[in-house]
């Protein structure tokens, strides 16, 4: 019996877990998280999530909380995605989200008032690992393979996770679903939320960051110079991307293999032109000290995953935090976006992660 | 045992209130404006409150219009005096939402305060005197200031409020939001120059969802519900009959024990607030100088902590069995900076670790105690630990 936080969003993941967490006993309280005070797709401050939340948790007869960590948000997440853009980047919020609101800010408040874990809604596991002496914790794949979201939790530490619950981690997501109706909440047949949430639908990002920094054009060139169309904004562009590029019927599968802001220019090209064999990884964060090696890795929340050795620089073979790999590949890859979350597993546990960087000649 | 501290959102009925409202649920249900026997004894309870009401208020019984409690009363006169005069409304920062988002969407203005919390009656004779001396503008229809803040408790310069508006604008309704104030300050006195003010049942003993306005009878404004001719077509829609009864019963209490209650309650507050100031450090008593507390109603106690988030010390204190509040909530219940902290001047940050003591008659010597005896560790521990 613990005294147990639990995250609900107003979903149906977060709403099962509070409820698996009161059926086994614990001593549950649900929060919700008051993060986006702006226009979104379910209104101001998501009253609506709030709602529901609040409803799950009256029919679950356990105390429901609104924190606001709204400043937190913006200056954490929201600024950096913005400014991420800003600088041609490709960032990941809900990485950033998990890492500074989630699991800094709200695991930080937990304990201050007395909680003995923090639980979430995420489709992943935290396995123990008997390492001898003591224990070792990993977030482990979840049970869905199709709705695993390790990935986003790739930042948690030791610390986190000997103190972080994931209740819907070893069930599907029908299951998820199949619970909810069985409890009659209210929340089972809500729609899984898609995109970043800050982001209104209607305008999409492109209104988003439009209203917040200046959005140039650029040309769309072929890989010998010359000039087959044109963007709206350079800094929607990302390396790797097809779609939207309004290339013509005929024009064959172009890919995005390189952007120049500076100088208006985005390089399009075949997929064997975006192909490179290693990546550079920055602010990598180990979940129990470093783990160079062989290592499957995945470089998207639900992309697929390919094999590389993970080698650490010379001048840094401590398992200290915040480190630079070099990423080799098995068989050359696709180029991945600079800002996106680069994750490496053992199997199906996570064992760190960072953010891809641009290649520098040495490491 | 459970320590409520926060009347001044809502407060616990009166028994006579609960008695007052008893047989008019299921005896005498009538509706007074019917024309039977049930009808007329229903219309006589109504009446019968309202001359209560009006002796408490200090205006006739013809001058009260029953609402659905104080933010309806609110609206009533912002948006029913500047339809009527087709003019602008004016209001101090601090106001109430029930006062400040009707004056805001009217599109008037409002004037600051200064750091004890007072409206600064520099700016609003500023105000006034430019729209006096300008030709092209039309004296403002209504005026609004609260008579006692509903977070830091601060009264306001009323007597020098109305003589202001008197001089500059003769013919502007002049409004007072009373809800705070009946349980601690003698209403009929300190509204005597003022044309309207506003009630809430529930904040002195009634219960929720019935309120009034009052308004001299010289002064006209535009209803706000149509729909029937009760109230003297002033608010259409049928009497809450049985609340209105309650709120009289109330008042009547609240007031025939006030002389007694303020300088008992104001003894708690004071325990409380010292013993606050004396125990923890880092914290600001809001409006306060050297615990000078003479410009504040006898019941609220309210201080802003330094790297404190108010939200978490409420759930602390609550694990306490300790109910306050901090500052006001958005539509999700989060806890936002209250726009009467940024109007004083306090930061942010600052503002964002409010806490709000608000004790009522029958608070005790035992609530006071409770909060002293957790509240420094509490803090401590968000401050290690948050």
């Amino acid at each position: 019996m613990a005294e147990i936080l639990v995250a609900m969003s107003g979903g149906v993941d977060s709403s099962v877990a509070a409820a698996l967490l009161v059926d086994q006993g614990h001593d549950v309280v649900g929060v919700t998280l008051k993060l986006w005070g702006g226009e979104s797709d379910s209104g101001c401050c998501s009253v609506s999530d709030v709602e529901d939340a609040r409803r799950v948790a009256q029919q679950l007869d356990i105390d429901h909380h609104v924190f606001n960590f709204g400043d937190e948000f913006d200056e954490f997440v929201v600024d950096p995605y913005v400014a991420a853009h800003q600088d041609g980047l490709t960032p990941n919020p809900c990485v950033e989200c998990n890492r500074h609101i989630k699991f800094d800010k709200l695991f930080r408040r937990a304990d201050a008032l007395g909680f003995d874990l923090v639980a979430t809604g995420h489709h992943a596991q935290v396995a123990e690992i008997d390492d001898g002496d003591e224990k070792v914790f990993r977030i482990r794949r979840g049970a869905d393979a199709k709705k695993d979201q390790s990935y986003v939790l790739h930042m948690l530490d030791q610390s986190q996770l000997r103190r972080l619950m994931l209740p819907v981690g070893s069930i599907t997501k029908e299951r998820v679903r199949e619970l909810a109706i069985e409890l009659d909440l209210r929340t089972a047949d809500k729609p899984d939320s898609q995109d970043v949430c800050f982001i209104h639908s209607k305008g999409g990002r492109e209104a988003f960051l439009g209203d917040r920094i200046p959005l140039k054009p650029a040309k769309l060139v072929d890989t010998s110079g010359s000039q087959v169309g044109s963007v709206s904004s350079v800094e929607l562009v990302t390396i790797g991307q097809r779609r939207g590029l309004n290339l013509g019927g005929d024009a064959g599968r172009r890919y995005v293999v390189d952007i120049d802001r500076q100088k208006g220019e985005v390089t399009v090209g075949e997929r064997s032109e975006l192909l490179t064999s290693d990546l550079l990884v920055t602010g990598v964060e180990w979940s129990n000290g470093a783990a160079p090696g062989a290592v499957t890795v995945q470089c998207s929340a639900h992309g697929s995953t390919r094999k590389a050795v993970v080698s650490l620089p010379q001048s840094e073979k401590s398992s200290k935090q915040d480190q630079t790999v070099l990423v080799t590949w098995a068989q050359p890859q696709p180029k991945v976006a600079v800002g996106q979350s680069v994750v490496f597993y053992d199997g199906e546990d996570v064992l760190g992660g960072g953010i891809a960087a641009q290649k520098e000649p040495a490491v | 045992m459970v320590h409520y501290l926060d009347n001044a959102a809502t407060t616990a009925m009166r028994d006579v209130a609960v008695e007052a409202m008893m047989p008019l649920l299921q005896t005498s249900y009538g509706n007074p404006s019917g024309a039977h026997r049930m009808a007329r004894q229903a219309n006589r309870v109504v009446d019968e409150s309202r001359e209560v009401l009006a002796s408490v208020t200090g205006f006739k019984p013809g001058e009260l219009v029953f609402t659905s409690g104080g933010t309806e009363a609110d609206n009533t006169v912002i948006k029913g005096a500047c339809s009527a005069a087709e003019g602008s409304a004016i209001c101090s920062a601090v106001e109430h939402h029930a006062i400040l988002d009707p004056v805001l969407a009217v599109g008037g203005a409002t004037i600051g305060v200064d750091s004890s919390g007072q409206v600064d009656v520099a700016e609003l004779e500023s105000l006034l005197k430019a729209i006096n001396d300008d030709p092209d503008r039309s004296a403002p229809a209504v005026v609004s200031v609260m008579a006692a803040n509903n977070e830091t408790g601060v009264i306001q310069p009323l007597e020098k409020v109305a003589e202001l508006v008197r001089t500059y604008s003769p013919d502007t309704i002049l409004h007072c939001d009373a809800v705070q104030a009946i349980c601690w300050l003698d209403l009929a006195s300190i509204t005597a120059t003022f044309d309207s003010i506003s009630l809430s049942a529930h904040k002195f003993g009634g219960p929720k969802g019935v309120g009034l306005v009052a308004m001299r009878s010289n002064k006209t404004i535009a209803p706000l519900l149509l729909g029937g001719s009760q109230e003297r077509s002033r608010r259409g829609g049928t009497h809450n009959v049985a609340g209105i009864a309650a709120m009289a019963a109330a008042a009547n209490a609240t007031v025939a024990e006030r002389d007694d209650a303020i300088p008992n309650v104001a003894k708690l507050r004071d325990r409380l607030s010292d013993g606050i100031l004396d125990t923890v450090e880092g914290v600001t008593e809001t409006g306060v100088t050297g615990r000078d507390r003479s410009h504040k109603i006898a019941n609220i106690s309210h201080f802003c902590f330094e790297q404190i988030e108010s939200e978490a010390l409420l759930f602390l204190l609550e694990k306490h069995d300790i109910m306050a509040s901090a500052a006001s909530s958005c539509a999700s219940g989060a806890a936002e900076p209250s726009h009467v902290l940024t109007a004083m001047g306090y930061d942010r940050l600052l503002a964002f670790g409010s806490l709000r003591l608000s004790l009522g008659y029958s608070s005790t010597n035992e609530d006071v105690d409770a909060v002293l005896a957790c509240l420094p560790a509490a803090v401590e521990r968000l401050r290690e630990r948050g």
